[in-house]
């Protein structure tokens, strides 16, 4: 008995070792009969509420399913997305928007402006620039079931900017019901208007993400801009397949297993482009900016001489050669603003751009510093930061600084750098980060922020830049806003903020059947198809 | 032996809670905070606070630990702080992938490892002995991910026999793309584990073949076959069940090399997302789990002595 079901395991063991390669085969078959185009995105979905959460995961994910009122084209200029027609009084005070035709829910019902108010409502109690819309509202109200209008108490040069903001948080339309939940509380209800529905029940975190084309949106007819224009679902199926390990993504990209790579490293690119059926290429204009920020409120980094000389002590391309290596994926760049984009400018920016241990010296010497250590955050678990603390503390200790590098995982960075605790008790003086271009594009990214209470870590305390930024808000012309942009950079290098470490490029890889990539800073799976 | 299953039953009452006070306090006092991963790079530390303070992060430890254990007591691991999901349905998301894991490394490792072992030991000295043993230490020595890469790199890139990553449930996609996709990480898997059974293996047969009895059973003129598999291997079973049910044991809580490099949703990439987002909930609800596995397996181990060696007693 024992022998003869030994043999029977055996031989289907064998037999279903043979059959491996045909069911691999059969498998892609079978997927082939449904469009599908199956991507690894650049994390994990932790989280489904774009609004609760700042993660660019997050926001992706909000972008498959949901809508926004206006959208930002390439050329950063916001456009009507859900919107059909809007128009401002003469004094800029009352803007009316009317819906486009048409829009729907996932779950049948209409999109109307009572949506739209509990929507902007949940996104203002949240988001940076959302607050600051809503300190200059004084009332926003559906009149009909297309319209709404705001009413401000002064004019505001941001409203279009601002809900037609681009990344996190994005002002994303939901269903009353669900936007009326607590803003600091998550949505439990996943329905969204927007041109894919997200699959609750096929939601693994950690793993897998499964939307499905959402039938009865109804696309804009402008061609398709970043994230304005017709929003067109050319896939039955996106599915966001997770993998924490770069190079089994490379290699599912390379087998086909996979369609498109969002962010594969870019010491992975070479490999990739190695392989005739793969495109790797830049698909984000404005790339990231690294930043090394300090802890302004705290020795040797409370006096602003001493910022000063820290920063003439950073060399753009000693970071971006450690910490990202091939130079077709980095550029200098000495403006707080991205390069590219229309708020560029070199004022000031000689201080980050002279790269100069013994100028840095001097300067130090000048400021009078007195050997208080500077306690610099090395995220161990990613890569580029990792290397920006290590060129920093190099740099700085170049310059004589007493440099102190402390090891720790991002996680526990994140906690720490909400301290504002002296050293001892565990406070700090300097960490590495970095911002996407489109979340620096003005003055009123919280990046610039100069206000100690309601500013970003590192607690910048600057009067007169708060002045500049204000100021921003109120501009109605480009010439205007360029004008104040400069100012608030200069006083942004005057006083010494941060560090800017330069741009950098992630770049995407496809397989060559992969069509209508859509260029911008957030990644977008419309107008995509699979050949 | 009712009673004994019964008495050891009611001991692991008091090991899960020293467990659970244990991984409480030592990821309340470890740094970090969810919070903080939450708010994101834009929030402010006022942000931060208010989303800590929303989460109950702010009240006092032993506020929290005695919430836990109320929940607990109700069979409510808690809920994930990020994706907002119950941890024992995210547990049973990921169990069946772990499990298979587990299962075919097992059984395929029991299967290779136990003949070589017992080769080696009736072999003592000779090349073959010798030959199982070169193999064992090299697959201790090899790490996990060299061979994972190796194996993907030649029988998935080059030859295009199995596909590179993921997982397929046997039940919704069917058996043979089940085989294919856990062929990979089992073979991988599979290696430290043959080496370390057979190793096993050949110390206790080796052991037992010097023994009285088996002398006696050559003497009495029984086949060498029937030597090795009646008396030999069975009476050198227990510490081969040992090491198999340990092996379960840390194939279930410990593979997130293999589940990373093949990309599998198991339970092992569970824990290290947790652990590094800090997503409390998460990681308390997994080691309870994982201890509970270690105490059932623990009790089967114990039990299967007294069948194997009638000597043993409870």
């Amino acid at each position: 008995m024992f022998s003869q079901v030994g043999k029977i395991t055996r031989r289907a063991l064998l037999a279903a070792g043979f059959a491996m390669p045909l069911v691999a085969t059969a498998m892609a078959t079978t997927a082939s009969a449904e469009s599908v185009l199956r991507v690894v995105p650049h994390a994990d979905l932790k989280n489904l509420d774009p609004i609760w959460t700042t993660a660019y995961i997050s926001r992706n994910h909000g972008y498959m399913i949901y809508d926004t009122l206006f959208a930002m084209d390439e050329n950063f200029t916001p456009q009507p997305q859900m919107v059909d027609t809007w128009s401002t009084s003469e004094d800029g005070l009352v803007w009316t928007f009317v819906l486009r035709d048409g829009l729907k829910f996932h779950d049948g019902a209409p999109v109307t402006g009572e949506d739209v108010v509990a929507s902007l409502k949940r996104w203002g109690a949240r988001d940076g620039m959302g607050q600051q819309l809503f300190g200059v509202i004084e009332s926003l109200e559906a009149t009909d079931a297309k319209t709404v209008v705001m009413t401000l108490q002064k004019p505001y040069g941001l409203v279009l900017e601002s809900i037609g903001k681009i990344s996190s948080n994005v002002p994303f339309i939901m269903p009353k019901r669900i936007a009326e939940t607590d803003p600091f509380e998550q949505i439990t209800e996943y329905i969204g208007s927007g041109p894919f529905v997200f699959q609750a029940d096929q939601w693994v975190p950690g793993s897998t993400v499964v939307y499905t084309k959402f039938e009865d949106y109804v696309p804009r007819s402008e061609p398709v801009s970043a994230a304005a224009g017709g929003k067109v679902a050319k896939v039955d199926k996106v599915i966001w397949q997770y993998f924490p390990d770069a190079t089994t993504a490379m290699n599912a990209l390379m087998a086909g297993e996979v369609d498109f790579y969002e962010s594969p490293a870019p010491d992975l690119a070479p490999i990739l482009s190695s392989n005739p059926d793969i495109t790797v290429e830049v698909n984000d204009p404005l790339g990231s900016i690294g930043f090394a920020r300090f802890n302004h409120v705290l020795p040797p980094f409370d006096n602003a001489d001493i910022r000063r000389a820290a920063i003439m002590a950073m060399k753009q391309e000693d970071y971006l050669a450690a910490g990202i290596g091939d130079p077709q994926f980095w550029k200098t760049c000495y403006s707080v603003f991205p390069c590219g984009t229309p708020l560029q400018n070199d004022v000031g920016s000689d201080l980050m751009a002279t790269g100069d241990a013994e100028a840095a010296k001097a300067a130090l010497q000048a400021a009078g510093y007195d050997g208080t250590p500077v306690v610099i955050m090395q995220p161990t678990d990613i890569a580029v930061l990792s290397a920006f603390s290590l060129v920093t503390a190099e740099k700085l200790r170049d310059a004589g600084f007493n440099v102190k590098l402390e090891a720790m995982d991002w996680s526990t960075l994140t906690s720490r750098r909400a301290l504002r605790d002296p050293v001892g008790e565990g406070g700090w003086n300097m960490f590495h980060t970095w911002w996407i271009g489109a979340d620096v594009i003005d003055p009123m990214a919280i990046a610039f922020s100069g206000n100690p209470d309601k500013g970003w870590f590192g607690w910048a305390n600057d009067p007169a830049l708060e002045e500049a930024r204000a100021a921003f808000a109120t501009a109605s012309s480009l010439e205007e806003k360029k004008t104040i942009a400069a100012k608030v950079q200069e006083r942004l290098w005057a006083i010494g903020a941060s560090g800017q470490l330069g741009q950098f490029f992630t770049p995407v890889a496809y397989r060559n059947n992969v069509k209508g990539l859509i260029k911008s800073p957030v990644q977008f799976f419309w107008n995509m198809s699979v050949e | 032996m009712l009673f004994y299953i019964f008495k050891r039953i009611l001991m692991t009452i008091p090991v899960m809670v020293i467990v659970a006070l244990f991984v409480f306090l030592m990821l309340r006092l470890s740094p970090g905070d969810p919070a903080a991963v939450i708010a994101g790079d834009y929030a402010t530390a006022e942000d931060v606070q208010r989303i800590r303070e929303q989460l109950g992060l702010s009240e006092p430890i032993v506020v929290q630990f005695t919430r836990w254990l109320g929940q607990l007591a109700q069979g409510d691991l808690g809920t994930s702080i990020f994706s907002n999901k119950p941890v024992s349905q995210l547990i049973a998301q990921r169990i069946e992938p772990t499990m298979f894991l587990a299962l075919t490394t097992i059984i395929f490792s029991v299967l290779v490892a136990v003949p070589l072992g017992t080769i080696a030991a009736y072999r003592a000295g000779s090349w073959i002995d010798r030959v199982v043993m070169l193999f064992s230490v090299g697959g201790f020595s090899v790490p996990v991910f060299v061979l994972g890469y190796v194996l993907i790199y030649v029988l998935s890139l080059k030859l295009r026999w199995l596909p590179v990553q993921g997982y397929k449930s046997p039940f919704t996609e069917g058996i043979g793309p089940f085989f294919a996709h856990i062929t990979l990480p089992t073979l991988t898997l599979s290696v430290i584990f043959i080496a370390l059974i057979a190793r096993m293996t050949r110390a206790s047969v080796i052991e037992v073949l010097e023994e009285d009895y088996v002398r006696t059973a050559r003497a009495k003129g029984q086949s060498e076959l029937k030597v090795l598999m009646r008396h030999a291997l069975r009476n050198a079973a227990v510490p081969i069940i040992t090491v198999i049910g340990i092996g379960i044991a840390l194939l279930i809580g410990g593979v997130v090399v293999t589940e990373s490099v093949y990309n599998i949703p198991g339970l092992g990439r569970l824990v290290l997302d947790a652990v590094l987002a800090r997503d409390y909930p998460i990681i308390q609800g997994l080691i309870l789990f994982f201890s509970f596995i270690y105490i059932v397996l623990n009790l089967l181990i114990d039990l299967s002595y007294s069948l194997l060696d009638p000597r043993i007693r409870y």
